[in-house]
Protein backbone atom coordinates (compact mmCIF):
# COMPACT_ATOMS: atom_id res chain seq x y z
CA UNK A 1 0.00 0.00 0.00
CA UNK A 2 1.56 3.26 -1.10
CA UNK A 3 1.84 5.96 1.54
CA UNK A 4 1.07 9.61 1.02
CA UNK A 5 3.29 12.48 2.06
CA UNK A 6 1.18 12.95 5.19
CA UNK A 7 2.38 9.51 6.30
CA UNK A 8 6.01 10.61 6.38
CA UNK A 9 6.05 11.65 10.02
CA UNK A 10 8.69 9.04 10.82
CA UNK A 11 11.10 10.22 8.12
CA UNK A 12 14.41 11.19 9.70
CA UNK A 13 13.06 10.91 13.25
CA UNK A 14 15.48 8.17 14.30
CA UNK A 15 19.06 7.34 13.42
CA UNK A 16 21.38 4.38 13.65
CA UNK A 17 24.29 5.54 15.77
CA UNK A 18 26.22 2.37 16.52
CA UNK A 19 26.99 -0.81 14.62
CA UNK A 20 29.19 -3.85 15.04
CA UNK A 21 29.63 -7.15 13.30
CA UNK A 22 31.91 -10.15 13.47
CA UNK A 23 32.85 -12.69 10.80
CA UNK A 24 36.01 -14.52 9.90
CA UNK A 25 37.70 -15.80 6.73
CA UNK A 26 37.79 -19.17 8.47
CA UNK A 27 34.02 -19.07 8.87
CA UNK A 28 34.45 -19.77 12.57
CA UNK A 29 34.31 -17.35 15.51
CA UNK A 30 35.80 -18.00 18.94
CA UNK A 31 32.84 -16.72 20.94
CA UNK A 32 29.30 -18.03 20.67
CA UNK A 33 25.88 -17.68 22.23
CA UNK A 34 25.15 -14.88 24.70
CA UNK A 35 28.84 -14.07 25.14
CA UNK A 36 29.07 -13.28 21.42
CA UNK A 37 25.86 -11.27 21.57
CA UNK A 38 27.13 -9.33 24.58
CA UNK A 39 30.37 -8.56 22.75
CA UNK A 40 28.36 -7.22 19.81
CA UNK A 41 26.15 -5.08 22.07
CA UNK A 42 29.22 -3.67 23.78
CA UNK A 43 30.98 -2.95 20.47
CA UNK A 44 27.92 -1.26 18.97
CA UNK A 45 27.39 0.86 22.10
CA UNK A 46 31.09 1.80 22.11
CA UNK A 47 30.77 2.74 18.44
CA UNK A 48 27.91 5.07 19.38
CA UNK A 49 29.54 6.47 22.51
CA UNK A 50 26.71 5.08 24.65
CA UNK A 51 26.58 2.59 27.54
CA UNK A 52 24.19 -0.13 28.63
CA UNK A 53 22.63 2.35 31.09
CA UNK A 54 21.35 4.34 28.11
CA UNK A 55 19.49 1.38 26.60
CA UNK A 56 15.73 1.30 27.16
CA UNK A 57 14.71 -0.87 24.23
CA UNK A 58 15.81 -4.33 23.07
CA UNK A 59 15.11 -6.47 20.02
CA UNK A 60 15.95 -10.13 19.58
CA UNK A 61 14.67 -12.79 17.21
CA UNK A 62 14.31 -15.38 19.95
CA UNK A 63 13.50 -13.73 23.26
CA UNK A 64 14.13 -10.06 23.92
CA UNK A 65 13.19 -10.83 27.54
CA UNK A 66 15.90 -13.44 27.95
CA UNK A 67 18.44 -11.15 26.32
CA UNK A 68 17.51 -8.22 28.58
CA UNK A 69 17.73 -10.44 31.64
CA UNK A 70 21.19 -11.62 30.62
CA UNK A 71 22.32 -8.04 30.06
CA UNK A 72 20.71 -6.97 33.34
CA UNK A 73 18.62 -4.21 31.80
CA UNK A 74 14.94 -3.28 32.23
CA UNK A 75 13.72 -1.99 28.88
CA UNK A 76 10.49 -0.11 28.16
CA UNK A 77 10.41 -1.31 24.57
CA UNK A 78 10.73 -5.01 23.81
CA UNK A 79 10.48 -6.76 20.44
CA UNK A 80 10.95 -10.48 19.79
CA UNK A 81 9.76 -10.34 16.20
CA UNK A 82 11.16 -13.14 14.06
CA UNK A 83 10.49 -12.95 10.34
CA UNK A 84 13.61 -14.93 9.47
CA UNK A 85 16.42 -13.11 7.72
CA UNK A 86 14.50 -9.83 7.48
CA UNK A 87 13.97 -9.68 11.25
CA UNK A 88 16.52 -6.93 11.79
CA UNK A 89 15.05 -4.60 9.19
CA UNK A 90 11.71 -5.15 10.94
CA UNK A 91 13.37 -4.44 14.30
CA UNK A 92 14.79 -1.21 12.88
CA UNK A 93 11.37 -0.22 11.53
CA UNK A 94 9.69 -0.94 14.87
CA UNK A 95 12.45 0.80 16.82
CA UNK A 96 12.24 3.92 14.64
CA UNK A 97 8.46 4.03 15.09
CA UNK A 98 8.75 3.55 18.85
CA UNK A 99 11.44 6.24 19.17
CA UNK A 100 9.39 8.58 17.02
CA UNK A 101 6.36 7.94 19.24
CA UNK A 102 8.34 8.66 22.39
CA UNK A 103 8.02 5.12 23.73
CA UNK A 104 11.78 4.74 24.20
CA UNK A 105 15.06 6.47 23.46
CA UNK A 106 17.86 3.99 22.76
CA UNK A 107 17.16 0.61 21.15
CA UNK A 108 19.62 -2.24 20.62
CA UNK A 109 19.08 -5.19 18.27
CA UNK A 110 21.60 -8.01 18.33
CA UNK A 111 22.15 -11.30 16.51
CA UNK A 112 24.65 -14.13 16.77
CA UNK A 113 24.71 -17.58 15.22
CA UNK A 114 27.62 -19.97 14.96
CA UNK A 115 26.59 -22.97 12.85
CA UNK A 116 30.22 -23.86 12.03
CA UNK A 117 31.62 -23.47 15.52
CA UNK A 118 28.66 -25.43 16.88
CA UNK A 119 29.69 -28.41 14.77
CA UNK A 120 33.12 -28.37 16.40
CA UNK A 121 31.55 -28.11 19.85
CA UNK A 122 29.11 -30.89 19.07
CA UNK A 123 26.19 -28.55 19.78
CA UNK A 124 24.93 -28.24 16.20
CA UNK A 125 21.25 -29.01 15.92
CA UNK A 126 19.64 -30.54 12.83
CA UNK A 127 17.07 -28.45 11.01
CA UNK A 128 13.86 -29.32 12.85
CA UNK A 129 11.22 -31.22 10.89
CA UNK A 130 7.80 -29.61 11.16
CA UNK A 131 5.58 -31.57 13.53
CA UNK A 132 1.98 -31.82 14.61
CA UNK A 133 -0.67 -29.62 13.03
CA UNK A 134 1.81 -27.72 10.93
CA UNK A 135 0.73 -27.28 7.31
CA UNK A 136 4.37 -27.56 6.29
CA UNK A 137 4.50 -31.08 7.74
CA UNK A 138 1.26 -32.04 6.07
CA UNK A 139 1.66 -30.56 2.59
CA UNK A 140 5.37 -29.98 1.94
CA UNK A 141 7.66 -32.13 4.09
CA UNK A 142 6.71 -35.50 2.50
CA UNK A 143 8.08 -34.44 -0.86
CA UNK A 144 11.71 -34.01 0.08
CA UNK A 145 11.96 -30.37 -1.00
CA UNK A 146 15.46 -29.51 0.15
CA UNK A 147 15.54 -26.71 2.72
CA UNK A 148 16.24 -23.93 2.36
CA UNK A 149 17.33 -24.01 -1.30
CA UNK A 150 14.36 -25.97 -2.68
CA UNK A 151 11.82 -23.14 -2.42
CA UNK A 152 14.26 -20.68 -4.01
CA UNK A 153 14.94 -23.19 -6.77
CA UNK A 154 11.21 -23.34 -7.48
CA UNK A 155 11.12 -19.55 -7.69
CA UNK A 156 14.12 -19.54 -10.02
CA UNK A 157 12.51 -22.12 -12.30
CA UNK A 158 9.36 -20.04 -12.46
CA UNK A 159 11.30 -16.84 -13.21
CA UNK A 160 13.28 -18.59 -15.95
CA UNK A 161 10.12 -19.97 -17.55
CA UNK A 162 8.27 -16.65 -17.37
CA UNK A 163 11.05 -14.27 -18.38
CA UNK A 164 13.85 -16.23 -20.02
CA UNK A 165 16.25 -15.71 -17.14
CA UNK A 166 19.31 -17.96 -17.47
CA UNK A 167 21.82 -19.62 -15.18
CA UNK A 168 24.42 -17.21 -16.61
CA UNK A 169 22.35 -14.26 -15.44
CA UNK A 170 22.17 -15.69 -11.94
CA UNK A 171 25.88 -16.54 -11.96
CA UNK A 172 26.79 -12.94 -12.79
CA UNK A 173 25.31 -11.89 -9.45
CA UNK A 174 27.64 -14.30 -7.62
CA UNK A 175 30.58 -13.02 -9.70
CA UNK A 176 29.92 -9.32 -8.96
CA UNK A 177 29.37 -10.05 -5.27
CA UNK A 178 32.69 -11.90 -5.09
CA UNK A 179 34.43 -8.81 -6.50
CA UNK A 180 33.24 -6.92 -3.43
CA UNK A 181 34.30 -9.72 -1.10
CA UNK A 182 37.83 -9.47 -2.53
CA UNK A 183 37.94 -6.01 -0.89
CA UNK A 184 36.70 -7.21 2.50
CA UNK A 185 39.43 -8.81 4.65
CA UNK A 186 36.78 -10.48 6.85
CA UNK A 187 35.07 -12.23 3.95
CA UNK A 188 34.93 -16.00 3.83
CA UNK A 189 35.76 -16.23 0.10
CA UNK A 190 37.85 -13.61 -1.71
CA UNK A 191 39.28 -15.37 -4.76
CA UNK A 192 37.97 -14.17 -8.14
CA UNK A 193 35.03 -16.08 -9.54
CA UNK A 194 33.84 -16.52 -13.13
CA UNK A 195 30.45 -17.36 -14.57
CA UNK A 196 31.91 -20.69 -15.69
CA UNK A 197 33.03 -21.40 -12.12
CA UNK A 198 29.45 -20.95 -10.92
CA UNK A 199 27.99 -23.09 -13.69
CA UNK A 200 30.59 -25.82 -13.07
CA UNK A 201 29.87 -26.00 -9.33
CA UNK A 202 27.70 -28.96 -8.29
CA UNK A 203 23.96 -28.67 -8.86
CA UNK A 204 22.11 -28.56 -5.54
CA UNK A 205 18.45 -28.00 -6.28
CA UNK A 206 18.14 -27.19 -9.98
CA UNK A 207 18.56 -24.61 -11.35
CA UNK A 208 20.69 -23.53 -8.37
CA UNK A 209 24.35 -24.54 -8.29
CA UNK A 210 26.48 -24.58 -5.16
CA UNK A 211 27.87 -21.12 -5.97
CA UNK A 212 24.34 -19.75 -6.38
CA UNK A 213 23.87 -20.49 -2.69
CA UNK A 214 24.89 -18.47 0.35
CA UNK A 215 27.54 -19.57 2.80
CA UNK A 216 27.14 -21.26 6.15
CA UNK A 217 29.42 -19.37 8.54
CA UNK A 218 29.56 -18.05 12.08
CA UNK A 219 28.60 -14.41 12.36
CA UNK A 220 27.17 -11.78 14.65
CA UNK A 221 26.16 -8.15 14.67
CA UNK A 222 24.29 -5.40 16.44
CA UNK A 223 22.92 -1.94 15.82
CA UNK A 224 21.96 0.89 18.16
CA UNK A 225 19.25 3.39 17.24
CA UNK A 226 18.19 6.60 18.95
CA UNK A 227 16.32 9.81 18.20
CA UNK A 228 17.69 12.16 15.57
CA UNK A 229 18.09 14.82 18.24
CA UNK A 230 20.21 12.66 20.53
CA UNK A 231 22.08 11.15 17.58
CA UNK A 232 23.66 14.48 16.73
CA UNK A 233 25.50 14.59 20.07
CA UNK A 234 27.04 11.12 19.72
CA UNK A 235 30.35 9.76 18.48
CA UNK A 236 29.67 8.98 14.82
CA UNK A 237 27.76 10.70 12.02
CA UNK A 238 24.10 9.62 12.37
CA UNK A 239 22.58 7.43 9.68
CA UNK A 240 18.93 8.42 9.51
CA UNK A 241 15.97 6.14 8.87
CA UNK A 242 14.33 7.92 5.95
CA UNK A 243 11.82 5.22 5.16
CA UNK A 244 10.78 1.74 6.21
CA UNK A 245 8.27 -0.82 5.01
CA UNK A 246 7.46 -4.47 5.58
CA UNK A 247 5.18 -7.01 3.93
CA UNK A 248 4.76 -10.78 4.00
CA UNK A 249 2.47 -12.68 1.67
CA UNK A 250 3.07 -16.31 2.67
CA UNK A 251 5.09 -18.54 4.96
CA UNK A 252 5.20 -21.77 2.94
CA UNK A 253 6.56 -21.50 -0.59
CA UNK A 254 3.49 -23.35 -1.88
CA UNK A 255 1.34 -20.45 -0.63
CA UNK A 256 3.33 -17.70 -2.37
CA UNK A 257 0.91 -15.88 -4.68
CA UNK A 258 3.44 -15.49 -7.53
CA UNK A 259 6.76 -17.30 -7.25
CA UNK A 260 8.44 -14.74 -9.50
CA UNK A 261 7.31 -11.68 -7.49
CA UNK A 262 8.06 -11.07 -3.80
CA UNK A 263 6.26 -8.85 -1.27
CA UNK A 264 9.31 -6.59 -1.68
CA UNK A 265 7.07 -4.77 -4.15
CA UNK A 266 4.94 -3.60 -1.22
CA UNK A 267 7.72 -3.15 1.36
CA UNK A 268 9.82 -1.24 -1.16
CA UNK A 269 7.01 1.07 -2.23
CA UNK A 270 6.20 1.86 1.39
CA UNK A 271 9.83 2.57 2.29
CA UNK A 272 10.65 4.63 -0.81
CA UNK A 273 7.42 6.59 -0.47
CA UNK A 274 8.08 7.42 3.19
CA UNK A 275 11.63 8.45 2.32
CA UNK A 276 10.60 10.50 -0.71
CA UNK A 277 13.35 8.70 -2.60
CA UNK A 278 13.35 6.78 -5.89
CA UNK A 279 15.51 3.77 -6.74
CA UNK A 280 17.52 5.94 -9.15
CA UNK A 281 18.73 8.01 -6.16
CA UNK A 282 20.12 5.01 -4.27
CA UNK A 283 23.93 5.05 -4.02
CA UNK A 284 24.38 1.66 -2.32
CA UNK A 285 22.07 -1.34 -2.23
CA UNK A 286 22.37 -4.03 0.42
CA UNK A 287 19.83 -6.64 -0.69
CA UNK A 288 19.62 -10.04 0.94
CA UNK A 289 21.39 -12.60 -1.25
CA UNK A 290 20.53 -15.94 0.30
CA UNK A 291 20.70 -17.20 -3.28
CA UNK A 292 21.47 -15.46 -6.55
CA UNK A 293 17.78 -15.60 -7.49
CA UNK A 294 16.91 -13.81 -4.24
CA UNK A 295 19.03 -10.80 -5.17
CA UNK A 296 17.66 -10.76 -8.71
CA UNK A 297 14.08 -10.70 -7.45
CA UNK A 298 14.93 -7.76 -5.15
CA UNK A 299 16.30 -5.71 -8.06
CA UNK A 300 13.00 -6.10 -9.91
CA UNK A 301 10.61 -5.85 -7.00
CA UNK A 302 12.27 -2.75 -5.51
CA UNK A 303 12.00 -1.10 -8.92
CA UNK A 304 15.64 -0.90 -9.97
CA UNK A 305 14.61 -2.57 -13.22
CA UNK A 306 11.29 -3.74 -14.67
CA UNK A 307 9.83 -7.13 -13.73
CA UNK A 308 11.45 -9.88 -15.72
CA UNK A 309 14.50 -7.86 -16.80
CA UNK A 310 16.73 -8.57 -13.80
CA UNK A 311 18.85 -11.07 -15.73
CA UNK A 312 19.98 -8.81 -18.58
CA UNK A 313 20.14 -5.88 -16.11
CA UNK A 314 22.99 -7.39 -14.07
CA UNK A 315 25.09 -8.67 -16.98
CA UNK A 316 27.19 -5.50 -17.41
CA UNK A 317 28.56 -5.97 -13.90
CA UNK A 318 26.71 -2.96 -12.52
CA UNK A 319 26.34 -4.59 -9.12
CA UNK A 320 30.10 -4.84 -8.63
CA UNK A 321 32.86 -2.34 -7.75
CA UNK A 322 32.76 0.65 -10.09
CA UNK A 323 29.30 -0.34 -11.34
CA UNK A 324 26.27 1.93 -11.44
CA UNK A 325 24.45 0.08 -8.64
CA UNK A 326 26.98 -1.05 -6.00
CA UNK A 327 25.23 -3.99 -4.35
CA UNK A 328 26.17 -6.13 -1.35
CA UNK A 329 29.40 -4.24 -0.92
CA UNK A 330 30.71 -6.41 1.93
CA UNK A 331 30.56 -9.53 -0.24
CA UNK A 332 27.05 -10.46 0.80
CA UNK A 333 25.68 -13.73 2.04
CA UNK A 334 27.22 -15.34 -1.02
CA UNK A 335 30.86 -14.51 -0.16
CA UNK A 336 31.15 -12.56 3.13
CA UNK A 337 29.16 -14.41 5.78
CA UNK A 338 25.79 -16.10 6.25
CA UNK A 339 25.08 -17.43 9.73
CA UNK A 340 21.38 -18.04 8.98
CA UNK A 341 19.63 -14.68 9.34
CA UNK A 342 21.76 -12.27 7.35
CA UNK A 343 19.61 -9.13 7.62
CA UNK A 344 21.75 -7.64 10.41
CA UNK A 345 24.78 -7.45 8.12
CA UNK A 346 22.79 -5.52 5.50
CA UNK A 347 22.19 -2.76 8.04
CA UNK A 348 25.74 -2.75 9.39
CA UNK A 349 27.25 -2.46 5.91
CA UNK A 350 24.78 0.23 4.80
CA UNK A 351 25.68 2.30 7.87
CA UNK A 352 29.41 1.89 7.27
CA UNK A 353 29.05 2.96 3.65
CA UNK A 354 27.05 6.07 4.60
CA UNK A 355 29.67 6.97 7.22
CA UNK A 356 32.51 6.54 4.73
CA UNK A 357 33.95 3.65 6.75
CA UNK A 358 33.97 1.19 3.85
CA UNK A 359 37.75 1.10 3.44
CA UNK A 360 38.82 -0.53 0.16
CA UNK A 361 35.19 -1.14 -0.72
CA UNK A 362 33.87 2.36 0.04
CA UNK A 363 31.43 3.70 -2.54
CA UNK A 364 32.57 7.31 -3.02
CA UNK A 365 30.11 9.93 -1.82
CA UNK A 366 27.40 7.49 -0.73
CA UNK A 367 24.47 9.43 0.74
CA UNK A 368 21.49 7.08 0.36
CA UNK A 369 21.57 3.34 1.02
CA UNK A 370 18.87 0.68 1.02
CA UNK A 371 18.97 -2.35 3.31
CA UNK A 372 16.43 -4.87 2.04
CA UNK A 373 15.86 -7.96 4.14
CA UNK A 374 14.26 -11.19 2.98
CA UNK A 375 12.91 -13.65 5.49
CA UNK A 376 11.98 -17.34 5.49
CA UNK A 377 11.34 -18.53 1.89
CA UNK A 378 10.90 -15.20 0.09
CA UNK A 379 8.12 -14.73 2.63
CA UNK A 380 8.70 -11.50 4.55
CA UNK A 381 10.39 -8.52 2.95
CA UNK A 382 11.44 -5.48 4.93
CA UNK A 383 13.03 -2.42 3.37
CA UNK A 384 14.96 0.39 5.03
CA UNK A 385 15.95 3.56 3.19
CA UNK A 386 18.85 5.12 5.10
CA UNK A 387 20.53 8.47 4.55
CA UNK A 388 23.19 10.85 5.77
CA UNK A 389 22.57 14.27 7.34
CA UNK A 390 22.64 15.77 3.82
CA UNK A 391 19.54 13.76 2.81
CA UNK A 392 17.24 15.12 5.52
CA UNK B 1 -7.30 -52.62 3.33
CA UNK B 2 -5.42 -51.89 0.17
CA UNK B 3 -3.81 -54.10 -2.39
CA UNK B 4 -1.10 -51.57 -3.20
CA UNK B 5 2.45 -52.76 -2.95
CA UNK B 6 4.43 -51.62 0.06
CA UNK B 7 6.30 -48.45 -0.91
CA UNK B 8 10.00 -49.04 -1.39
CA UNK B 9 10.90 -45.54 -0.24
CA UNK B 10 10.17 -44.55 3.34
CA UNK B 11 8.96 -41.00 3.40
CA UNK B 12 8.27 -38.47 6.06
CA UNK B 13 4.60 -39.31 6.44
CA UNK B 14 2.27 -36.36 6.82
CA UNK B 15 0.31 -35.76 10.02
CA UNK B 16 -3.45 -35.48 9.40
CA UNK B 17 -4.75 -32.02 10.28
CA UNK B 18 -8.21 -31.60 11.78
CA UNK B 19 -9.36 -29.45 8.86
CA UNK B 20 -8.15 -31.92 6.25
CA UNK B 21 -9.55 -35.23 7.53
CA UNK B 22 -12.04 -35.57 4.61
CA UNK B 23 -9.23 -35.04 2.13
CA UNK B 24 -7.12 -37.81 3.62
CA UNK B 25 -10.06 -40.18 4.03
CA UNK B 26 -10.82 -39.88 0.29
CA UNK B 27 -7.21 -40.72 -0.55
CA UNK B 28 -7.88 -44.23 0.76
CA UNK B 29 -9.90 -44.65 -2.45
CA UNK B 30 -7.45 -42.59 -4.52
CA UNK B 31 -9.96 -39.79 -4.88
CA UNK B 32 -8.78 -36.19 -4.91
CA UNK B 33 -11.13 -33.89 -3.01
CA UNK B 34 -10.67 -30.14 -2.74
CA UNK B 35 -12.28 -27.90 -0.13
CA UNK B 36 -14.54 -25.26 -1.65
CA UNK B 37 -15.93 -22.19 0.06
CA UNK B 38 -19.62 -22.19 -0.85
CA UNK B 39 -19.88 -18.48 -0.06
CA UNK B 40 -17.07 -17.50 -2.48
CA UNK B 41 -17.71 -20.47 -4.80
CA UNK B 42 -13.95 -21.00 -5.02
CA UNK B 43 -11.60 -23.78 -3.94
CA UNK B 44 -9.07 -23.13 -1.21
CA UNK B 45 -5.75 -24.79 -0.54
CA UNK B 46 -4.39 -25.92 1.91
CA UNK B 47 -7.51 -27.09 3.77
CA UNK B 48 -8.60 -24.75 6.55
CA UNK B 49 -11.49 -24.59 9.00
CA UNK B 50 -12.55 -21.32 7.36
CA UNK B 51 -12.19 -19.71 3.94
CA UNK B 52 -9.11 -17.43 3.88
CA UNK B 53 -10.98 -14.92 1.78
CA UNK B 54 -14.26 -14.50 3.68
CA UNK B 55 -13.67 -16.44 6.95
CA UNK B 56 -16.89 -18.34 6.33
CA UNK B 57 -16.84 -21.93 7.61
CA UNK B 58 -19.19 -23.27 4.92
CA UNK B 59 -16.59 -25.59 3.39
CA UNK B 60 -17.74 -28.28 0.98
CA UNK B 61 -15.56 -31.10 -0.34
CA UNK B 62 -15.76 -31.61 -4.09
CA UNK B 63 -14.04 -34.08 -6.37
CA UNK B 64 -11.25 -32.52 -8.41
CA UNK B 65 -10.13 -33.18 -11.96
CA UNK B 66 -6.72 -34.34 -10.84
CA UNK B 67 -5.22 -32.58 -13.84
CA UNK B 68 -3.02 -29.55 -14.04
CA UNK B 69 0.24 -28.05 -15.20
CA UNK B 70 3.67 -27.71 -13.69
CA UNK B 71 3.90 -24.21 -12.21
CA UNK B 72 7.49 -24.57 -10.93
CA UNK B 73 9.96 -27.42 -10.69
CA UNK B 74 13.26 -28.27 -9.05
CA UNK B 75 15.34 -31.41 -9.19
CA UNK B 76 16.95 -32.23 -5.86
CA UNK B 77 20.38 -33.75 -6.35
CA UNK B 78 21.33 -34.07 -2.71
CA UNK B 79 18.28 -35.31 -0.79
CA UNK B 80 18.26 -34.14 2.83
CA UNK B 81 16.07 -37.02 3.88
CA UNK B 82 18.27 -40.15 3.87
CA UNK B 83 15.16 -42.21 3.17
CA UNK B 84 14.82 -40.47 -0.20
CA UNK B 85 18.48 -40.87 -1.19
CA UNK B 86 17.69 -44.17 -2.92
CA UNK B 87 15.52 -42.29 -5.40
CA UNK B 88 18.53 -40.53 -6.89
CA UNK B 89 17.81 -37.06 -8.28
CA UNK B 90 14.05 -36.49 -8.08
CA UNK B 91 11.77 -33.72 -9.27
CA UNK B 92 9.68 -31.70 -6.85
CA UNK B 93 6.88 -29.95 -8.70
CA UNK B 94 4.45 -27.26 -7.72
CA UNK B 95 1.39 -28.06 -9.82
CA UNK B 96 -1.45 -25.69 -10.59
CA UNK B 97 -4.57 -27.83 -10.85
CA UNK B 98 -7.24 -26.96 -13.41
CA UNK B 99 -9.32 -25.77 -10.43
CA UNK B 100 -6.69 -23.05 -9.77
CA UNK B 101 -5.04 -24.24 -6.55
CA UNK B 102 -1.39 -25.30 -6.32
CA UNK B 103 -0.22 -28.59 -4.77
CA UNK B 104 3.31 -29.81 -4.21
CA UNK B 105 4.33 -33.27 -5.33
CA UNK B 106 7.02 -35.41 -6.89
CA UNK B 107 7.03 -36.47 -10.51
CA UNK B 108 6.70 -40.23 -10.78
CA UNK B 109 8.30 -41.95 -13.78
CA UNK B 110 10.37 -40.42 -16.54
CA UNK B 111 13.52 -38.36 -16.44
CA UNK B 112 13.29 -35.73 -13.70
CA UNK B 113 15.49 -33.38 -15.71
CA UNK B 114 12.91 -33.29 -18.52
CA UNK B 115 10.16 -31.94 -16.30
CA UNK B 116 9.41 -28.38 -17.39
CA UNK B 117 7.17 -25.53 -16.33
CA UNK B 118 3.91 -25.77 -18.27
CA UNK B 119 4.03 -29.55 -18.66
CA UNK B 120 0.60 -31.24 -18.39
CA UNK B 121 0.37 -33.62 -15.43
CA UNK B 122 -2.17 -35.82 -13.69
CA UNK B 123 -2.46 -36.97 -10.10
CA UNK B 124 -1.17 -40.39 -9.21
CA UNK B 125 -1.11 -41.98 -5.79
CA UNK B 126 1.62 -43.30 -3.54
CA UNK B 127 0.54 -45.57 -0.70
CA UNK B 128 1.31 -44.51 2.85
CA UNK B 129 1.74 -46.92 5.73
CA UNK B 130 -1.70 -46.16 7.26
CA UNK B 131 -3.80 -46.81 4.16
CA UNK B 132 -3.91 -43.18 3.07
CA UNK B 133 -2.28 -42.18 -0.18
CA UNK B 134 0.05 -39.33 -0.97
CA UNK B 135 -0.68 -37.07 -3.95
CA UNK B 136 1.98 -37.46 -6.62
CA UNK B 137 2.07 -36.45 -10.27
CA UNK B 138 2.87 -38.07 -13.58
CA UNK B 139 3.14 -36.70 -17.08
CA UNK B 140 -0.17 -36.53 -18.94
CA UNK B 141 -1.30 -35.84 -22.48
CA UNK B 142 -1.79 -32.09 -22.92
Amino acid sequence: MAMTSSDRTMRGAAAIVGVADAASPTGVLDLHGRALEAAMVRAALDDAGLTLDDVDGVCHTNSSMQLAEYLGIHPNFTDSTNTGGSSFEVHAEHAAAAINAGVCDVVVSVYAATPRGDRGRGTARPRPQPQGEDPRAEWEAPYGLRMPMGPYALAASRHMAMYGTTSEHLAQIAVSTREWAARNPSARYRDPLTIDDVLASPMQSSPLHLLDCCLVTDGAGAFVMTSAERARSLAKPPVYVLGAGTCHDHLMITQMPDLATTPGVQSGQAAFSMAGVTPAQVDVLEAYDSFTITALLHLEDLGFCPKGEGGPYVMDGKLGPGGSLPTNTNGGGLSYTHPGMYGMFLIVEAVRQLRGEGGDRQVPGAEIAVAHGSGMVLSCMSTLVLGTEATL
Amino acid sequence: MTEDATPTVKRFEPPIGTASAPFWEATRDKRLLLPWCTACERPLWYPREVCPRCLDSAIEWREASGRGRVYAVTVDYKPQNPALAALGPYAVVLVELDEGVRLLGNMVGGDPEEVAVGMAVAVTWEPLSDGHHLVQFERAEP
